[in-house]
């Protein structure tokens, strides 16, 4: 979440609450529920890290609140963070090593283990597609997260196809 | 043919079903065994899904089951009746009735309109041109294409026109619904139109066997058969995972 609230600074200088409202409002359903605690707590290590800075603000009728700034050095991690590409997913390599090694081990069958991946990977999709239909007035990140897992899904339902090919 | 049913016939409640179903194709004086003795089963209302690899013996064991190809051995059972023995001619009586067929490629008749290819199945089955018109405006209704009635199926999205294949293949109200990658030629929201469809035509007590390698099609079905090699490799429900119903947060969270 580190960079997220640095990102979310670097458009202006907020309070931890506000941030919490920025991020829902960002992503809407997309975003797994910002915790406020959680929110202090970053943002607390990233003061002692230098990458903010904050100063309390009097308010007249409630307790002072404490609002958060971008550093340079904030600056500096925050374009970092955006210039480098993201890792691409990686293969489900715990599934991976036990088609390989369990039928080594004469624990189960390959056919067998293909079979109960595929139907476990079915009922996920399952539950997305129900999830996409039930989503389709969402904002758009919510439904590009959805059609994401979704691709993905299926991309792993092939390449278990292709052991299938290859290795029963 | 025999009235009595052997042992071992469709059970109570089986609207199709198989036994030792196999198809092999000679080219060049060489077999090959594209279905190698499957036996499956659909019930009355019931959605099967059938995946696997290509080459695996899908269409064909689709396009057997719908008899646009004969049996090589094994027995087919529909609706009770033993049918992989019909003569073609007898087979496109029976689909008329009780088989609705869609495919990938929609397999519309271009030089007809929508109306008329999806009243034609009808007339074909000795409707009378009222009955066949009034079933089509409510089909054309129901899947959002009235508006299209007199359009060529050409001027249509590929979308378009499988919804409108899909109310041809219904105009009979057949028993069973068998479709061919019926979204494998569609864009993400052409599918989910169709998707939508196969479900709400499902939920209206429509038996439906479909090969797909689309996922989401087949994660709606009731029952997914995976075949290999001309053979079934595995056959189970599908079950929702997980339970109950993630949020769409969950999914960032899932994936790290």
């Amino acid at each position: 979440m580190r960079l997220h609230l640095l990102a979310l600074l670097a458009k202006e200088p907020a309070h931890g609450y506000e941030l919490k409202l920025a991020l829902e409002q960002v992503f809407g359903e997309a975003y797994p529920s910002p915790n406020i605690g959680q929110i202090y707590v970053t943002l607390k290590r990233l003061e002692q890290d230098g990458l903010v800075r904050s100063q309390d603000v009097e308010q007249t009728t409630r307790p002072n609140k404490r609002v958060y700034e971008l550093t340079p050095a904030g600056q500096e991690a925050l374009r970092a963070w955006v210039e480098e590409p993201s890792e691409g997913p990686r293969v489900r390599d715990e599934f991976f090593t036990k088609l390989i090694l369990a039928p080594m081990a004469g624990l189960a069958d390959r056919m067998e283990l293909i079979n109960s991946q595929r139907r476990h990977y079915l009922g996920i999709m399952r539950s997305l597609t129900g999830l996409a239909t039930a989503s389709e007035r969402a904002d758009a990140p919510a439904r590009l997260l959805i059609e994401g897992a979704i691709l993905h899904l299926q991309a792993d339902l092939d390449w278990l196809e292709r052991c299938q090919e290859e290795l029963v | 043919m025999t009235r009595s049913t052997p042992k071992g016939s469709p059970a109570a409640g089986a609207l199709l079903r198989t036994r030792g179903l196999a198809k092999v194709y000679r080219s060049d004086g060489v077999a090959v065994e594209a279905v190698r003795g499957v036996d499956i089963e659909v019930g009355i209302g019931e959605f099967v899904a059938i995946m696997g690899p290509s080459g695996s013996g899908k269409s064909t064991l689709l396009h057997v089951l719908g008899g646009l190809e004969p049996a090589t051995r094994g027995e087919i059972w529909l609706r009770g009746q033993r049918v992989d023995q019909l003569s073609m001619a007898a087979w496109a009586i029976l689909r008329r009735r009780h088989v609705g067929f869609v495919f990938q490629f929609f397999n519309l008749l271009s030089n007809m309109t929508v109306a008329d290819n999806v009243e034609l199945p009808a007339l074909l089955a000795g409707a009378s041109p009222r009955q066949a018109r009034k079933r089509r405006e409510e089909l054309l209704g129901e899947l959002g294409l009235a508006a299209k009635a007199n359009a060529a199926p050409a001027r249509l999205s590929g979308g378009e026109q499988q919804r409108v294949a899909l109310a041809r293949a219904l105009a009979n109200e057949p028993s069973l619904l068998l479709a061919d990658e019926p979204t494998g030629n569609l864009d993400s929201s052409n599918t989910r139109d169709v998707l939508r469809l196969l479900q709400r035509t499902h939920a209206g007590g429509q038996a439906i066997l479909l090969v797909t390698h689309d996922a989401r099609v087949a994660s709606l079905a009731d029952r997914v058969i995976n075949l290999f090699d001309g053979m079934v490799a595995d056959d189970a429900p599908v079950v929702r995972i997980p339970r109950p119903v993630p949020s769409v947060r969950d999914i960032l969270e899932l994936r790290g």
